[in-house]
């Protein structure tokens, strides 16, 4: 098997409140490969969110090691570019052009005309390029996304990270966004981390999920998808599946048995 | 199965063509609308009006020692105006002005990059800005001649108390509203130091930033008329304050209401010339202020 390009091994992530220090994940193990589509699935409060952070390189893990392409991730960096789900993520005071050329530039990718020029490449690949001198505050929610994805897909980082990154669009929208996702991917083959609590998002868009349980974040499974929501060996689709083994911990254990 | 029997059961409904007697959907707006529509235009209307009352009043009350009318102060500013006295008095205080807000400015900046950069910092800026905040610069006039005498040195030291605090609290409480995201952004380009201030924290800390700006230039003017009003003579010839003291203890309240009335007249444009433009350019554009 190929080298894997994201190792996370036994991490452990913890973070202070006021009162408490909370554990966000226990030992969590996985391994991203390259052009993979992989998707982090869990209810709310099973640290899904923190581990993106952690791989981006803002919080340090209390135990274990995230490596990128063998060496350890300490600090935030370009070639992990983040894609949040705030529509805030764009800088106001910059145009839809001049914020994808500042981030090229802002990071040493590339200077003048061809960071000019490869920002415009990747705002036309969202059917942006009538906003390009647009600011920010004139978009809607979705063009907004889709500028934070042509940003993040143009400083062509070793992994693309994203964060809920549809969870604020209305319905419609984030069904066409998806799809818009898997058109690109087609494009580029980019290697993407996806975090998310929907169930079909997870189906629709990764090939391989894994699966993690609250209070701590654990792994629970690690599944592969073909985005159709196949019909798995025990007869059941594999959105059923996963719902039985995030929500009945009865079935769930059952069903390891049987494996 | 659902029981469907409790509602009102219709046919469906699809529309073939569309009615098109609607018009148009983007209408101008008429030329009064637009008219009211513009800040200016309704100000200068108010203006005009406070104008109209402050004549009749002075009429009524026929007392030019105590009230003069708008139209004897306008011709003492016209005449002042001509005579080169009221341009000279204010240049000499907008020079000072300047000086003393350049300075503080400098001071707030340095002030506020010490406050981001530690916690000791933060702390210092913390207790500095509320222990002299509160002060009226103007308490700390005879302290100031006391030290550097009766000159400009005086002024601009009540100049710089008068702007160090608002502009430095101001930038510190914007620098800590930047959004948690926009940082995370900034941080992900690799971005850190100074390029990080000046192209992340500045801009996005903007809007409270211009605000300080703004408070600090209109109690630096305040400060200024009201420190030359006690000791403006220096250097030969004062500021618009001293115009001022100097034409009540001539008894030429027009030139007194003169006086008074290039100082608003150069706050009103100030802040509707400099600072609007300069909004109207940055946070209005950028969508972080409506």
């Amino acid at each position: 098997m190929a080298e894997p390009l994201l190792d996370v091994r036994g991490v452990t992530l913890q973070y202070k409140t006021k009162e408490h220090l909370v554990t966000a994940t226990y030992r969590v193990d996985f391994q991203v490969f390259r052009s993979d589509r992989y998707v982090i699935l869990g209810p709310s409060g099973c640290g899904k969110s923190t581990l993106l952070k952690a791989v981006g390189g803002y919080i340090e893990p209390v135990e274990g090691e995230i490596r990128l392409s063998g060496t350890p991730i300490r600090k935030p960096g370009p070639d992990r570019v983040m894609v949040f789900q705030e529509f805030d993520q764009l800088l106001p005071w910059k145009t839809v052009r001049e914020n994808v050329t500042f981030a090229l530039t802002a990071s040493g990718r590339l200077k003048g005309k061809a960071a000019a020029d490869k920002a415009m490449e990747y705002i036309e690949k969202v059917r942006l390029g009538k906003f390009a001198d647009s600011f920010p505050h004139t978009l809607s929610g979705g063009m907004k996304q889709r500028v934070a994805i042509a940003r993040g897909m143009a400083m062509e980082p070793a992994i693309l990270l994203m964060d809920e990154p549809f969870a604020a669009l209305d319905a419609l929208t984030r069904r066409r966004m998806q799809d818009e996702l898997l058109q690109l991917w087609d494009d580029t083959h980019f290697t993407v981390l996806f975090v998310t609590h929907s169930i079909p998002e997870a189906v629709l868009l990764g090939n391989r999920i894994l699966l993690l349980s609250p209070h701590p974040g654990q792994v629970k499974a690690e599944l592969n998808s073909t985005g159709a929501d196949d019909v798995g060996p025990g007869g059941e689709k594999l959105s059923q599946r996963i719902q039985q083994m995030l929500f009945d911990e009865v079935e769930h254990k059952s069903l390891v048995a049987d494996a | 199965m659902r029981n469907t029997s409790v509602q009102v059961q219709r046919p469906e409904f699809v529309a073939r063509s569309q009615d098109k007697a609607f018009g148009v959907v983007q209408k101008p707006l008429t030329p009064w609308e637009r008219v009211y529509g513009n800040s200016a235009v309704r100000k200068v209307a108010l203006l005009a009006v406070l104008a109209v009352a402050w004549e009749l009043y002075a009429r009524k009350l026929d007392s030019p020692l105590l009230f003069p009318t708008f139209t004897a102060t306008v011709e003492a500013f016209i005449h002042a105006i001509a005579s080169g006295v009221i341009p000279q008095r204010t240049w000499a205080s907008i020079r000072v002005l300047l000086e003393g807000y350049g300075v503080g400015l400098v001071l707030a900046a340095l002030l506020t990059a010490f406050a981001t950069a530690s916690r000791v910092g933060t702390d210092l800026l913390e207790t500095l800005t509320s222990m002299f905040n509160p002060l009226p610069s103007i308490a700390l006039l005879p302290l100031a001649m006391l030290w550097f005498g009766l000159g400009n040195g005086s002024l601009i030291f009540v100049l710089i108390h008068a702007v160090l605090w608002s502009v430095a609290l101001n930038t510190h409480a914007g620098f800590r509203s930047v959004s948690q995201t926009l940082r995370m952004v900034g941080r992900n380009y690799g971005l850190s130091g100074p390029r990080y201030l000046l192209q992340i924290l500045i801009p996005a800390a903007f809007p409270s930033i211009l605000t300080g700006l703004k408070i600090g230039w209109a109690f630096a003017w305040r400060t200024l008329i009201a420190a030359e009003l006690v000791f403006g003579v220096s250097q030969g010839s004062g500021g618009l304050g001293w115009f001022i003291f100097e034409n009540k203890n001539l008894l030429e309240i027009a030139n007194v209401f003169a006086g008074l009335f290039t100082v608003i007249l150069i706050g009103l444009l100030v802040e509707n010339l400099i600072f609007r433009t300069i909004e109207q350019r940055t946070i209005h554009k950028w969508g972080m202020q409506n």
